[in-house]
């Protein structure tokens, strides 16, 4: 007994050694603890993730199924439990839902507004904030707070800003000369005050990620730019830049699925109505129209089936970014 | 099974926001004086309920010691109204009372009563007193078992609010009687009215709030509304759903109308600002135009008769079967809601009493409003409440009446589109979400 425990102490030994030892001749009890001692080396380590795993089939998987399902059905939130097999007619409707065309197309100019200006400025901003300043950490923490706000506080402000006729940005306005203009009815002005929140919002967060990616970039190759006689901003075209190219990648991944995802900045923006997006569905985004049709309409199968195709959509992206990168790289 | 985790997905899309309260709620220490085990009923309502405001809970935990009551309150019925039904589906999540706005009755009578508690034969619960036909919408029809599960709080009897110095400016009579009869049965004299305002009172100057505010007023002083009473969807064809949409139309395009959306900051401001001199006003909006309007705006607002009686809103009070102290919140719902407590509600909120024993408590028959000049409210909007014509409500009264309003009034109203074009838009967007 004791000679069995010294010897299998597993702490003790390397994981070949219980392997080398059961070559036929060791008595039963060690080869039972040998082959338990390599079933934990093999299993433990998904019993440690599994909790992930778990949460991810209850909260992740199962969510995403059954919505699949659900799209197949003619469901209403009054009774979910009634559900009458449709087939894919709620996706076939899709291709003649007007309102859904609209929340795409709206989806799309809205994510361009505010992603490429919020991308632009936060690389311009990580530039700006890799320099040796005083005080550096305070303005880094500065450029973040707006990620910090809550996006129903953030986007309520916005309301008042851009309100048509007490608006502060009306003000600022005709101050100059121009004339008022009605930013939550204009088709265009409406996305673009969506955005500005979305823009403003997440700035920040983007530059601080560039700011990381910026300062793993090794400081010879700046000193021999400098040398070689580049400017700073020829530095930063020709030297941050590159080496920022899979950051980059990166944040528009996150930004694009985050911009098809767009939700409470135009359902808060539109007061009075929630859902719409504006009178005439101007800002009206597939998050939106999806909330609008399960939770306002009550119909949850075809909140199903929208769901289902942003989820569609995104790969698509997903599908074509990896193409055009794929090419890039081979090039 | 499914249906627990279909609502478990559900509540993390329609946001838990209530959730944390309940939470916090629970952990609080209790301050019952009682000594003994303290029952703690939660209330869900939407927006200012008035309930808590007019200090009926404490008045009930002070005669119940062994009671405490918390309130959540989510903003917009919008918000709240779907979360109750995500709630009532999965059994879970619920208060032991929860309020359910007039628009929604019907759907709630009609798919949900098997989850709530029969009202009707609670103790305390008196149906002589109450007004029939409030009484009938929170009954559920014969074939799904006759229950009464929603207990009607307040009505919305309509007058018109108005401006009296705004009126004197433009040299309109400013006296609520001689201002009511300026536009006593006709909508369409409402209309004239307006046309005059604007002749005199000169630019930038309107006269009405919003052109839905004057739609809302018009179809609900109408007997026939989107359903008739067999449960068919009549809007498109009804002449006095399209009726009430030209007449309010027409402030849009004479320029009678501030172009505001109601219940938008930008409303608030405008009644802070008196940018309109006129809004038809439910008994109780007259508690919101006092909190807008504030102290600068006290003397200048009066209230009068609408041109036609009208109801705009009431709620109900249901009580989930799922909750563990469905008694006491029975018990509690019957007391709120009971014509003394109703008739408090009406003399600290406004809210009109739906239970008409109460219109006889001198609290009541002899209320005035100080802020509204003394405007003696209790006449007014019982005059007002017992004309309102019985209408019909349907499960997608809300729907209905928020795309005629959101969509197509607003698109005369704000971006200037013809009425036909924005009729146009509103049924389209209707029936793209009555269509399952």
């Amino acid at each position: 007994m004791t000679d069995e425990t010294a010897v299998l102490s597993p702490s003790a030994v390397g994981p070949e050694r219980p392997a080398a030892e059961g070559g036929g001749r060791s008595r039963p009890g060690q080869v039972w603890r040998s082959r338990r001692y390599r079933w934990d080396l093999r299993w433990s380590p998904y019993a440690f993730v599994a909790p992930f795993f778990l949460f991810f089939a209850a909260f992740g998987l199962f969510p995403l199924l059954y919505t699949g399902w659900a799209s197949l059905h003619q469901v209403e939130l009054t009774d979910p439990d009634s559900m009458t097999w449709v087939g894919l007619r709620n996706f076939t409707r899709l291709w003649d839902d007007e309102f859904f065309w609209n929340a795409l197309r709206n989806t799309v100019t809205i994510g361009l507004l505010s992603t490429v200006p919020q991308l632009a400025i936060a690389l311009g901003l990580a530039h700006l904030l890799n320099y040796r300043l005083r005080g550096s950490a305070f303005f880094r923490v500065a450029v973040l707070t707006p990620y910090a706000t809550s996006v129903a506080a953030a986007t309520l402000v916005f309301v008042l800003l851009f309100g048509r006729d007490y608006g502060m940005v009306n003000w600022a306005l005709s101050t100059v000369g121009f004339d008022a203009v009605d930013w939550q009815n204009g088709t265009f002005a409406s996305q673009f005050a969506v955005s500005t929140i979305v823009i403003w919002r997440w700035t920040g967060y983007n530059a601080l990620i560039y700011l990381a990616a910026m300062q793993a970039v090794p400081a010879e190759l700046y000193e021999s730019a400098a040398l070689d006689g580049a400017s700073r901003f020829q530095q930063f075209l020709h030297v941050t830049v590159p080496s920022l190219r899979p950051t980059i990648f990166f944040t528009c991944v996150v930004s694009t699925i985050g911009a098809t995802q767009l939700f409470g900045e135009p359902l808060l923006f539109n007061g009075g109505a929630g859902a719409t997006g504006g009178s005439d569905h101007q800002f009206q985004t597939l998050g939106l129209y999806l909330y609008e049709q399960g939770w306002v309409n009550l119909h949850l199968g075809r909140a199903s089936a929208i769901a289902w195709a942003m989820f569609l959509i995104l790969l698509l992206i997903a599908g074509a970014a990896r193409l055009l990168r794929g090419r890039k790289e081979t090039r | 099974m499914t249906v627990t985790a279909l609502g478990a997905a559900a509540l993390l899309l329609a946001g838990c926001a209530q959730d944390p309260e309940e939470d916090s709620g629970k952990g609080a220490p209790t301050s019952g004086a009682s000594g003994g085990a303290t029952t703690t009923l939660t209330v869900g309502v939407f927006g200012a309920f008035g309930l808590k405001e007019a200090g009926l809970y404490d008045e009930y935990m002070a005669q119940n010691p062994g009671i405490r009551i918390e309130q959540t309150s989510i903003e917009r019925n919008e918000n709240y109204y779907p979360q109750l039904l995500t709630h009532l589906g999965t059994g879970s999540g619920l208060a032991d009372i929860q309020a359910v706005e007039v628009n929604n009755i019907a759907e709630i009578t009609a798919t949900q009563a098997d989850k709530l508690v029969d009202l009707g034969k609670a103790p305390g619960v008196d149906k002589a007193a109450y007004l029939p036909w409030k009484w009938a919408q929170g009954t559920a029809s014969a074939a799904k078992g006759g229950a009464t599960v929603g207990l009607g709080t307040d009505i919305g009897p309509q007058g018109i609010c108005y401006r009296k110095d705004l009126f004197e400016a433009a040299g309109l009579p400013s006296d609520r009687a001689a201002v009511g009869a300026l536009w006593a049965g006709d909508w369409n004299k409402y209309l004239e009215v307006g046309r005059t305002y604007k002749a005199k009172a000169g630019e930038g100057k309107a006269f009405v709030d919003s052109a839905s505010g004057v739609m809302a007023a018009v179809t609900g002083s109408s007997a026939q509304r989107f359903y008739d009473d067999q449960g068919k969807v009549v809007y498109k064809t009804n002449p006095a759903v399209r009726g009430a949409f030209d007449l309010a139309a027409s402030f849009a395009t004479d320029g009678l109308s501030a172009k505001l959306q109601q219940f938008t900051p930008a409303w608030d401001q405008g009644f802070s600002n008196g940018n309109f001199a006129t809004i038809s006003c439910p008994a109780w909006m007259l508690g919101y135009i006092q909190d807008k309007a504030g102290p600068a705006g006290k003397d200048k607002w009066d209230v009068a008769q609408a041109p036609k009686p009208s109801n705009w809103g009431g709620s109900f009070l249901v009580v989930p079967k799922a909750g563990k102290q469905a008694e006491a919140a029975a018990k509690l719902a019957a007391w709120l809601t009971a014509p003394a407590q109703q008739a408090k509600l009406f003399e600290k909120r406004g809210s009109f009493p739906s239970a008409s024993a109460a219109y006889k408590l001198p609290t009541v028959s002899g209320a005035q409003h100080a802020y509204f000049g003394g405007a003696p409210i209790g006449e007014i909007f019982a005059k007002a409440a017992e004309a309102v014509p019985v209408a019909a409500v349907g499960p997608k009264d809300l729907v209905i009446a928020q795309n005629l309003a959101d969509i197509g009034m607003l698109q005369v109203d704000q971006k200037g589109r013809s009425p036909q074009e924005g009729w146009e838009a509103a049924v389209k967007a209707i029936d793209n979400a009555l269509d399952q």
